[in-house]
């Protein structure tokens, strides 16, 4: 579906222009990017960009499927959630080390990808995303029951912990530090497993399916695979964000949760590479200032969508890039 | 006799007919809805994000003509789906016929962004706690049937269901009207060729799709609580019938709600902690065996 935002800007995999697959716009994108992640803790407070970061992450791994394969996935805080209560109640209970809980997570967030995944690319289009969703529905209610997710209460008092059992991340610059650090590692991996040629066949799978499997590609496989790396980043998100708030709790498994990492990256741009980022910015801070108007943020939520959808397609990044007539 | 059944089931009789009934009523829900939807997906290729909100509306709108205008259920059964499936058209006119010829996934985008927006605008005016809404007093007291005392609300909440999923069937397979619509299902153009009116045809498709779901939402009013979440997590629900059931066969749609709905209901008894997961683990069954649905084509 974000082939018309993108269409023709297909690179070859070695492009001549720029480093590690990036592009010279996106070069400066993306030191301007690293700049605001060195400068921004001292100007804005410490845990509000730790959510920030957390939820770009999220959108990063969103954006994989449905910028580059093409395929909408309506239950990602399956992953998200999942991810964040196996760091939490390994943290908590166990007492092991962060990056250790964060990795659980991710792993059995990506199993979990795995088999939902096997399931759901048996069907194409509107399908898939109400199968997405309605596995993700499962899991919801798996963790409302379940013994180790606290049910209602969530999990809480979840301990920061040591990084590799020695720098403590109890101070909040600390924690930014490695939040920060995660991130950027995440959105950089997922940029080079676009500019792979593993994303190149995913592209082209985007593009015209029937032409790739004639190709002699399994587009079963490389969708898969798509979606377990995109449900294991998604974890890793989910994992960290429960380590900065010390708490997992249900919200982050519920449908909403799903439609606001849709949200994001739709605001941002489908299929660009800083658009997740920033789209969650934009999300994220909205959701900060208008925390009081309750039900409001719901009703704002869905006139974006509406906007977005009606006049506003390409998303902020994807404007500015066809307006510049470069790549972001 | 009653003995005897309760020797074989295990448990209660009142306990098992009591959640068969209730699965039966959710089951009436899943196929009203699903048929709306079915029917929406034939013409317009699009998922309608919005149906739950458009059910939770017909409940309201069932509410506000009681509560503010006196007028009663009889009133609410004709009234509310009219006034909610004229919000539909308009929906239509306004957005979603600025999508058809993009992608379908920007159509299921769209409408869940109503969605919200419906949701979020009456969370803000009635809360989230639920209003009541009594049940006619036509409609009052139940039967004693020897077996269990069956509300007689609850008898007509399947009966009516029946009636109208059967009048859609009716309408599609057996009128002029439902022959334009099977072939403008087929082929928009070469039916518009033949000179009928195919936008606005689907503009009704669409009033008539959400109609049904408003009249489902009247339907439920006096049962559930009447509040401004009942729609969403149902319709979550109900995408998995669709998937289940495919959207290919009216009557199977019909078939699936109701058959999902007993499942559901006996999984209450004999297994409860799975009874709100059980339609979801189906639907990843029968994808594994049969990915275009039971009654679906591929």
């Amino acid at each position: 579906m974000a082939s018309e935002t993108t269409a023709g800007t297909i690179a070859p995999a070695t492009s001549a222009d720029g480093v590690w697959g990036f592009s010279r716009a996106q070069l400066a994108a993306l030191g301007v990017l690293i700049a605001f992640l060195a400068i921004a803790p001292f100007f804005l407070y410490p845990v509000f960009l730790m959510k920030l970061l957390c939820f770009a992450l999220f959108a990063c791994a969103f954006n994989l499927l449905i910028g580059y394969v093409g395929l909408l996935s309506f239950g990602h805080a399956a992953y998200f959630g999942m991810g964040g209560y196996i760091a939490g109640y390994t943290a908590k209970a166990y007492g092991i080390s962060p990056e250790i809980a964060v990795l659980a997570g991710a792993a059995v967030a990506g199993i979990q990808g795995w088999v939902f995944g096997w399931i759901a690319i048996r069907r194409q289009g509107i399908y898939f995303a109400m199968i997405t969703l309605a596995m993700a529905q499962m899991v919801y209610f798996f963790c409302v029951q379940a013994p180790f997710t606290g049910g209602e209460d969530g999990i809480q008092a979840i301990p920061r912990g040591s990084l590799f059992g020695s720098i403590s991340l109890a101070s909040d610059m600390t924690m930014y530090w490695f939040v920060a650090a995660v991130f950027l590692i995440g959105f950089l991996l997922v940029h080079r497993i676009i500019h792979s040629p593993y994303g190149q066949v995913l592209k082209a799978i985007r593009e015209n399916e029937p032409r790739a499997t004639s190709l002699g590609y399994r587009t079963d496989d490389y969708k898969l695979v798509a979606f377990i790396l995109s449900a294991t980043l998604a974890g890793v998100a989910g994992g960290v964000k429960s380590l900065v708030f010390g708490i997992a709790t249900l919200t982050d498994v519920h449908w909403s949760m799903s439609g606001e990492v849709v949200l994001m990256t739709l605001v941002g741009g489908l299929g660009t590479v800083f658009g997740p980022v920033v789209g969650a910015a934009v999300i994220v801070t909205m959701q900060n200032y208008l925390a009081e108007m309750g039900a409001w943020v719901t009703v704002i939520q869905g006139a974006i969508f509406v906007a977005v959808v009606l006049a506003f397609r390409r998303g902020i990044v994807g404007e500015i890039a066809h307006a510049l007539r470069v790549k972001l | 006799m009653l003995e005897f059944l309760e020797s074989i089931t295990g448990v209660p009789t009142p306990l098992l007919f009591g959640q068969l009934l209730l699965g039966l009523i959710n089951g009436a829900f899943y196929a009203m809805l699903s048929l709306g939807l079915a029917v929406i997906f034939g013409l317009l290729n699009i998922i309608n994000f919005t149906h739950g909100a458009q059910f939770m509306m017909g409940a309201f709108v069932a509410w506000m003509l009681l509560n503010w205008l006196g007028l009663g259920y009889w009133w609410a059964l004709l009234l509310a789906p009219l006034i909610v499936g004229a919000t539909g058209v308009i929906i239509e006119r306004t957005m979603i016929s600025r999508l058809y010829k993009l992608d379908h996934l920007y159509g299921l985008l769209l409408t869940f962004g109503i969605g919200l927006m419906i949701e979020g605008v009456f969370r803000n005016e009635f809360g989230s706690s639920g209003l009541p809404y009594r049940i006619p007093a036509e409609l009052q007291g139940a039967w004693d049937l020897g077996f269990m005392f069956m509300p007689i609300y609850r008898g007509w909440v399947v009966l009516f269901a029946l009636i109208c999923c059967l009048a859609t069937w009716l309408v599609i397979e057996k009128t002029r009207l439902g022959a334009y619509l099977r072939a403008a299902t087929e082929n928009a153009a070469l039916v518009q060729a033949f000179g009928v009116n195919v936008p606005r045809m689907i503009t009704l498709t669409y009033g008539a799709g959400v109609a049904l779901a408003a009249l489902a939402g009247v339907l439920a009013a006096p049962i559930y609580s009447v509040n401004p979440q009942m729609g969403t997590n149902l319709i979550i629900v109900v995408f998995a019938v669709v998937v289940i059931g495919g959207m290919g066969s009216i009557l199977g749609s019909v078939l699936t709600g109701f058959g999902l709905g007993i499942i559901e209901g006996l999984t209450k008894v004999y297994w409860p902690e799975a009874s709100a997961t059980v339609i979801f683990v189906i639907m990843a069954i029968v994808l594994l065996t049969r990915p275009a649905g039971l009654f679906g084509r591929a």
